[in-house]
């Protein structure tokens, strides 16, 4: 059945009939690319696209720049997609070029990050013969895309490329594929425009339902105000949904007067220093907004995915409450937990219609409840449970990224992050007030994300502060790209969180495994100044707690690339956690006792 | 009798097959919001039902693949598929997809396939209204004498065509549902049963409406 297709016609309707005019297939695509306002593409070259870098280099209206490892140029370009809220743009080669971006890609879709990814491939006569170089690249993508394209035909590269820029960024956005066969690239072809205005929406199949049902709505509404001890759980679905569904969130939490959590994903949605913000949920959430979701009576989940990091054991989460679940996408809504008013539609038109409706009914919390509640919330709060101390002789990791935050907080700062504790600990200590400010890798955990994608936004926001939290185990994964920077004069700073382990995976040891530290110690450290210097961005490193502001002030005044190596207290364990298995009221503050946590079922949990 | 054999053969476990009478008692009809909107009472129900999914592809290379990869790769459950193409000019093929789970399995199933790009319609057919869904099996029966003739005979009352033939063996080409077919099959196997070829289900929804159209 798969015999015909690469005669088939995309599935937008084209508003302009194809060019007189005859183009070469990598001309075409870069005409595509520009029409699709695409204005730096993130990439590396090999022989499969050699013309579409032929065709780079005759023109100057779109950048590229010259990552040194495809998996960098997924996340760079992730990284300039989530703080721009556009499309991003990768170009990588066959074979390798795409396999190697394929974490990047898994990365993009498990956090709905808009990313359009030109691969090369092999000619199509040689297509299946195990040629050089050759991979089946949409087989392999198939699972880690939104959607993918293999296009045979050069009168069809334009009407593909604009659909797949169309794909990557309606519903619930995501990561595409297009494969171009390397004699695709240098056939001649007629050029077809982008559908435009009305006809924007008039894709064969892909149409994702942005507008609520409205009866959905007011059952949702209905349901708030009526509430006892409601609380707002929102995520990565507001980000996503611009910066108009955060402001409409702020709105809506002034209104009701609920408290409002996030996730990972969703931090700066609502500003850290709103009066109902409880900070960050889940297993390395606040003791306040853990202990929120489990006594709620209504849950108002708005753009999150109830994902097993947040809802600990599914079989005590929350048991007492109502639930609303607005998402674009409807495969999330009873996915994990089954709710009792599931609204599909865009976060934005969501929360217009609900502060709409809320004003219309003249709606009112029940002061009385809502105040108690919050004063419950208060008690909570009063536990402190992110404390610790700096005294001694070491820098404590959450001591090192709160005085990063003090004396960064009042410029245009950029926080980008690998994976793990510092992961956890810039979460905790680093407080957002705007959305697109925050990047990381939630869903899929990629150590080596925080480089690349500060490159990205750097590209995006020359003369922001941008800086990669990092660990040094996480950052010897995608290094290289501090050449990428140099190249680019790229002023990121890379702040490594420095304990010698892979702190995260030594934490569960400690707690799951007797503290057998199986292969979790980093060995043979490169010394990070030299490093830095060997690549050409400036070293520094600070050991002594005193010197931790004097070192952040300079790191943040060179105006070049630069590794700051802050060597902390290697011991320290990241908490509150909620134990894998555990319920939201069963979580370990950093005072308790740790020894026996994790039993039974959850040892073998991730 | 046919159907007597076939109940006996079943397992005590067998999956229901959701009678719309049976579901909607179990229902809280209170907390539908919309059409299409699946009560809590029924998601919240562990027993596992067969459901008749059609889903209406674009015919275009590994459209397949992207939906029986899908429902590997989350672990879903599929007893039989059909594909073919229906709808040349429209380049369409329809996928009838037998699959095995709880209601909020199914719901997880169907909602997965409607996010994916080349599908314009998925509908379940065990859920929306009445259908009918036949299979087509080859059955190759070998034998002489009375268990022969036998064969030919319950070949017969199943309306089975004999549409090969030797001496020793019979090819039959028997048509139903595929509790039917089951139950010919278990009917042969004394008889001896040489081997089976089974089209899976094809399904199609009662009434005047099609699939795109509800």
């Amino acid at each position: 059945m798969a015999a015909q297709a690469a005669s088939k016609a995309p599935r937008v309707k084209a508003d302009a009939a194809p060019s007189e005019e005859l183009f070469v297939g990598a001309r075409i695509i870069l005409k595509a690319l520009e029409e699709q306002g695409v204005e730096v593409v993130f990439g590396y070259p090999g022989g499969a696209v050699l013309p579409i870098y032929d065709e780079l280099f005759k023109q100057n209206r779109i950048r590229h720049v010259l990552v040194r490892h495809e998996q960098g140029a997924v996340h760079a370009a992730e990284g300039y997609a989530r703080s721009t809220g556009k499309v991003g743009c990768v170009l990588v080669t066959s074979g390798p070029g795409a396999t190697n971006a394929v974490t990047g890609l898994m990365d993009a879709l498990m956090d709905s990050i808009p990313v359009v990814c030109l691969t090369g491939q092999v000619p199509t006569h040689l297509i299946g013969n195990d040629a050089f170089q050759e991979a089946d690249t949409v087989g392999i993508t198939r699972p880690c895309t939104k959607h993918n394209y293999l296009v045979k035909d050069a009168n069809l590269l334009a009407q593909t490329i604009h659909e797949a820029f169309y794909v990557a960024r309606s519903g619930r956005p995501g990561p595409v594929v297009v494969d171009l066969p390397k004699d695709v690239c240098m056939a001649m072809g007629h050029y077809t425009t982008a559908p435009r205005g009305t006809q924007r929406k008039q894709h064969k199949t892909y149409q994702p339902k942005t507008k609520p049902e409205a009866s959905a709505v007011a059952a949702a509404v209905a349901l708030m105000a009526s509430a006892k001890r409601p609380l707002f759980y929102t995520g990565g679905g507001i980000i996503n949904s611009g910066p108009k569904a955060s402001a409409l969130l702020r709105e809506l939490v002034e209104l009701t007067g609920f408290p409002i959590t996030s996730t990972l994903m969703g931090l700066g949605a609502y500003p850290a220093a709103g009066d109902k913000w409880l900070g960050m949920l889940g297993m390395h959430g606040t003791y306040e907004a853990n202990l929120a979701m489990h006594g709620c009576d209504v849950m108002i989940n708005i753009g999150a995915r109830f994902d097993d990091r947040i809802t600990g054991n599914l079989k005590f989460f929350s048991p007492d409450s109502k639930k609303i679940h607005v998402d674009i996408d409807a495969s999330s809504i009873n996915k994990n937990v089954i709710v009792e008013i599931p609204v599909i539609g865009d976060c934005t038109v969501v929360l217009e219609e609900m502060i709409a409706l809320w004003k219309a009914k003249r709606y009112q919390a029940d002061q009385k409840a809502l105040k108690a509640w919050l004063r419950q919330i208060a008690e909570w709060q009063g536990r402190d449970c992110l404390y610790y101390e700096q005294k001694g002789k070491l820098i404590k990791p959450q001591y090192a990224i709160q005085r990063l935050y003090e004396l960064t907080k009042n410029r245009e700062t950029y926080i980008t992050t690998e994976v793990g504790q510092h992961q956890m600990w810039a979460a905790q200590f680093y407080r957002f007030e705007h959305p697109n400010r925050w990047l990381t890798s939630g869903g899929l955990g990629t150590m080596g994300y925080g480089l690349p994608a500060a490159n990205g936004v750097q590209m995006a926001h020359p003369d922001a502060l941008v800086v990669d939290i990092a660990g040094e185990a996480s950052i010897m994964m995608n290094i290289q790209e501090l050449s990428t920077a140099v190249q680019y004069r790229l002023p990121v700073k890379v702040f490594i969180i420095n304990n010698q382990y892979m702190g995260m995976v030594r934490q569960w040891q400690e707690l799951l495994h007797g503290s057998r530290y199986s292969e979790s110690y980093s060995e043979a450290l490169p010394d990070f100044v030299k490093l830095a210097e060997a690549f050409g961005c400036v070293g520094m490193r600070v050991s002594d707690p005193a010197k931790m502001d004097d070192t952040i002030n300079e790191m943040i005044s060179v105006n070049r690339p630069v590794v700051c190596d802050v060597m902390v207290d290697p011991k320290e364990n990241c908490f509150p956690m909620i134990p894998s298995g555990k319920a939201h009221n069963e979580m370990i503050l950093g005072s308790d006792k740790t020894g026996k946590a994790i039993t039974g079922e959850g040892l073998a949990l991730v | 009798m046919a159907k007597k054999a076939a109940k006996k053969a079943a397992p005590k476990t067998a999956p229901k097959t959701s009678a719309p009478a049976k579901r909607a008692k179990a229902e809280d009809q209170s907390s539908n919001l919309y059409e299409g909107m699946v009560p809590v009472a029924r998601l919240k129900d562990k027993d596992t039902y067969r459901h008749i999914v059609s889903i209406l592809v674009d015919n275009e290379a590994g459209v397949l693949a992207r939906v029986i990869g899908m429902i590997a790769g989350r672990g879903y459950n599929i007893e039989s598929l059909t594909v073919c193409e229906v709808d040349r000019e429209r380049g369409l093929s329809r996928i009838n997809l037998a699959t095995l789970g709880t209601h909020q399995i199914i719901e997880q199933v169907k909602a997965q396939l409607g996010r994916l790009v080349p599908v314009h319609v998925v509908r379940d057919l065990t859920d929306d209204g009445p259908s009918v869904a036949r299979e087509l099996a080859l059955v190759k029966v070998g034998g002489v004498g009375d268990k022969r003739v036998e064969a030919l005979r319950i070949g017969d009352i199943f309306r089975a065509n004999v549409v090969d033939s030797s001496t020793q063996s019979f090819v039959f080409e028997v048509v139903g549902t595929t509790e039917k077919v089951d139950a010919f099959i278990e009917l042969m196997k004394p008889l001896g049963l040489v081997e089976v070829s089974r089209t899976g289900v094809a399904a199609i929804a009662r009434g005047a409406a099609g699939i795109e159209k509800k």
